[in-house]
């Protein structure tokens, strides 16, 4: 059951999970137990609130008990925390990812040192990403969008290698500036409204007209938040950050990082808090368009397989944002749905990559080939996490690419529907080449020795696997208005409070 | 800790530190147990108390802060604040919600003893800045020692 | 004019940090970057409190002080959480910039080519 009590849980377990880790760090098999239980627990938690939630419904906590003064003031005051239709579709697509995740590195962690570290810093970074989903105050946002941030850096850098250092270097850099550009614009709204509290920022900027400022505070927010989702101006971090972390951060980073603090935050402020106006459709429009080309075209000529998947996020979320950026109804939820698809193709494709360097010890698509026989389960996985990227029916892939072209030629945005067609079959293109280069062909002599890899990392990667090939079925009315309806509704409301 | 007189800095330096060290440390802690009532708190507090270990270390040298507060306790002192600091929060949620200050009805206004739970979370605060600031400050330093090694 | 002159100076601290982080080669100049435009937001932060003539929102037994007489007080407390943020992230910039030294023996980010594009 959720109710206003336990909403806090989906902070305060990870949290939780990640101060224990550290305490209770020399006795073995702890941290693997804290990081498998924690995520499993916010996730079942997580599925309850999808179940529980009506449409239209939202539950609110208010933290430290200051309800009480908002008849008094006429004001919120204290920080709420809200669980609505699209925080708990996030919520479910966050945590599924991370236990996941959590899952596989119970094996795949063991090629590094100090594995109790690696878990402390992932479940604060879920810490950090389930505070901004269900967060409804400003300033608070920053600070988890802050925590999720810092234990990022930290992870990409955990080979301590040279090019990790040096991509987190450059991630941290530029990851800065951006929470810099957030807060100044949140600093900008509170002195405009004298308030943090989103909803009640949305009735008092509702009743006015857009002053200038308010413009000034738009292009922060995409800039910071445009940056923090890999939009393609900002971009430049994220194909050496996401291929630098180990393989399970990676699935992390390109699966649902760069989409709780990216994607959703931006859909929450301009759709929810400012009422969606039409300059920042536009934008939102242009960018994803541009980012679906550069990222997809970017993504062909790549040899190691990571950063051909970190590309192809850069395009991905391309096609999200143009849903987005459409803004009817039917487009916000292609949008949504192919957010909900990419967290899971993606993660699995990171994943089974992580296989092939765990067995393979190579990234490098030229190096690899006819690992089909050798590794089955790794090869049938990425297969069917592949068709799902490029867009093959039947896979989930496809349904909401679909939708998204569709809402486009609804719209009447013509040039912008054969865009995202053209984009796709690119993305065909260098989906067939990784397939192609890392399974198919000859087998290399070095290879002849590797097997399939160890059972947890097996167990992450078929239940990624099935839910690309079933994902189509959230389409079906029945489930769609529980899971993805709830989320839509929560941005087609016109100014919700 | 004055016998490993081959390490660290000069004995003037280690004179003074010996002198002022523990007061530093004691402002420290008069910081963090007033936090509710004066300017400063579990932060500022903490970083004052983290500032006297530097100093020790400064002083005297790895081998001898070593002894006081090692880099292994550091994270677990950290990561003990950061746990009372979170129970303290749910448990809150025992008599009205998360973060609510249960042991608000106590004490009076202005006196030590009051404001509830406010001056436990400020210790819990300072307890997790002051490892945590010691132990980039340890971190730092044995990078460089590393370092210096290395060549 | 004058009024918003504390404004305009913070905007030019701001855009030297940037500055600096675009322009710097070396990575301890970008870090200070970092912190120089971390805390022109800090600042900007403190002048969006401020009222004229407004007192330290602080309570005290001796003195009767009104509630609006004081200055804000909403963002003294966020700026000590933001100064918090920006102590970690600085902190972990030093850190990997000493990495790196020991891995590159320089501090010159265009001679670190290990990744491209």
């Amino acid at each position: 059951m959720i109710t206003a009590s336990t909403i806090p849980l989906f902070v305060a377990l990870p949290l939780a999970g990640a101060f224990l880790t550290v305490l209770l760090k020399r006795i073995k098999g702890i941290p693997d137990t804290f990081g498998v239980m924690v995520t499993i627990g916010t996730f079942v938690m997580s599925v309850f609130a999808v179940i529980q939630l009506e449409i239209g419904q939202r539950i609110i906590c208010n933290i430290g008990n200051w309800g009480g003064f908002q008849e008094v003031l006429g004001k919120i005051v204290g920080i709420q925390l809200v669980v609505d239709g699209l925080t708990a579709f996030m919520l479910v697509v966050v945590n599924l990812i991370a236990f996941l995740v959590a899952v596989y590195s119970v094996n795949y962690m063991t090629r590094y040192t100090e594995k109790w570290q690696f878990y402390s810093l992932f479940l604060l970074m879920l810490a950090g990403m389930n505070g901004v989903l269900i967060t409804g105050d400003m300033f608070n946002l920053f600070v988890f969008v802050e925590i999720a941030s810092i234990a990022s850096y930290a992870l990409v850098a955990f080979g301590t290698g040279k090019r990790e250092l040096e991509a987190s270097f450059k991630y941290a850099v530029m990851g800065s500036i951006a929470s810099l550009l957030i807060l100044l614009g949140v600093i900008l709204l509170y002195s405009n409204t004298g308030t943090l509290n989103m909803a009640d920022m949305t009735r008092i900027l509702a009743g006015r007209d857009h002053p200038a400022l308010l413009y000034f505070v738009f292009a922060l927010f995409l800039a910071g938040f445009g940056l923090k989702a890999a939009l393609v101006p900002f971009h430049a971090w994220l194909p050496d950050a996401h291929p630098s972390a180990p393989a399970p951060i990676s699935a992390m980073l390109s699966g649902v990082l760069i989409k709780a603090l990216g994607v959703y935050v931006i859909a929450r402020v301009f759709y929810n808090l400012f009422g969606f106006p039409h300059e920042v459709s536009l934008i939102l429009m242009t960018l994803g368009a541009i980012s679906m080309g550069v990222g997809a075209l970017v993504a062909l000529r790549q040899w190691d397989l990571k950063r051909l998947l970190a590309y192809s996020s850069i395009s991905q979320v391309g096609f999200i944002m143009l849903g987005l950026g459409i803004g009817t109804p039917l487009a916000i939820l292609g949008a949504l749905f192919h957010l909900f698809n990419h967290s899971m193709f993606k993660s699995l494709l990171f994943l089974d990559s992580g296989a092939i360097e765990y067995a393979a010890h190579t990234r490098d698509l030229k190096e690899m080939g006819g690992l089909a026989k050798k590794m089955p389960i790794t090869n049938g996985s990425t297969i069917i996490g592949a068709m799902s990227l490029a867009g093959i029916p039947p896979f989930a892939g496809f349904w909401s690419k679909l939708i998204i072209i569709v809402a486009a030629v609804q719209a009447s945005h013509m040039k912008l529907a054969a865009w995202a067609v053209l984009m796709s079959i690119v993305t065909i293109a260098y989906v067939l080449k990784a397939v192609r280069f890392a399974f198919l062909g000859e087998l290399k002599k070095q290879f002849a020795n590797i097997t399939e890899v160890p059972a947890f990392m097996r167990v992450s990667l078929i239940i990624l696997a099935l839910v690309c090939l079933f994902g189509g079925l959230l389409l079906i009315p029945d489930l769609r208005n529980g899971f993805l309806g709830q989320a839509v509704e929560v941005l087609t409301r016109v100014s919700g409070v | 800790m004055s016998k490993e007189h081959d390490r660290g800095m000069t004995i003037i330096v280690k004179t003074v530190t010996r002198l002022t060290v523990g007061l530093i440390f004691l402002y420290g802690i008069y910081i963090i147990l007033h936090g509710h009532l004066t300017p400063g708190g579990g932060f500022a507090g903490g970083v004052i108390v983290a500032l006297s270990f530097i100093n020790v270390d400064l002083a005297f040298g790895g081998k001898v802060s070593d002894r006081i507060f090692s880099k292994g306790s550091t994270s677990v002192i950290e990561a003990l604040g950061g746990v009372m600091f979170l129970a303290l929060a749910l448990l809150g949620l025992q008599w009205g919600g998360f973060f609510d200050n249960f042991l608000h009805p106590d004490g009076e206004p202005g006196m030590l003893i009051s404001a509830g739970i406010i001056p436990l979370e400020n210790i819990a605060i300072s307890l997790k800045v002051g490892a945590g600031l010691f132990a980039i400050f340890l971190t730092l330093i044995t990078l460089q020692k590393f370092e210096s090694e290395k060549k | 004019m004058d009024a918003y002159l504390p404004y305009v100076l913070c905007l030019v601290l701001f855009c030297i940090g940037i500055y600096a982080v675009i322009s710097k080669r070396n990575i301890i100049k970008i870090i200070i970057g970092v912190i120089i435009a971390e805390y022109a937001v800090n600042l900007f932060l403190i002048l969006v409190a401020y009222k004229a003539g407004g007192r330290s929102p602080i309570f005290s037994r001796t003195q009767e002080i009104l509630p609006e007489a004081m200055v804000d007080p909403l963002p003294h407390a966020l700026v000590l959480t933001s100064i918090v943020i920006g102590l970690a992230t600085t902190a972990f910039l030093i850190a990997l910039a000493v990495r790196l030294y020991g891995k590159y023996g320089t501090f010159d980010i265009s001679r670190m080519r290990e990744l491209r594009g």
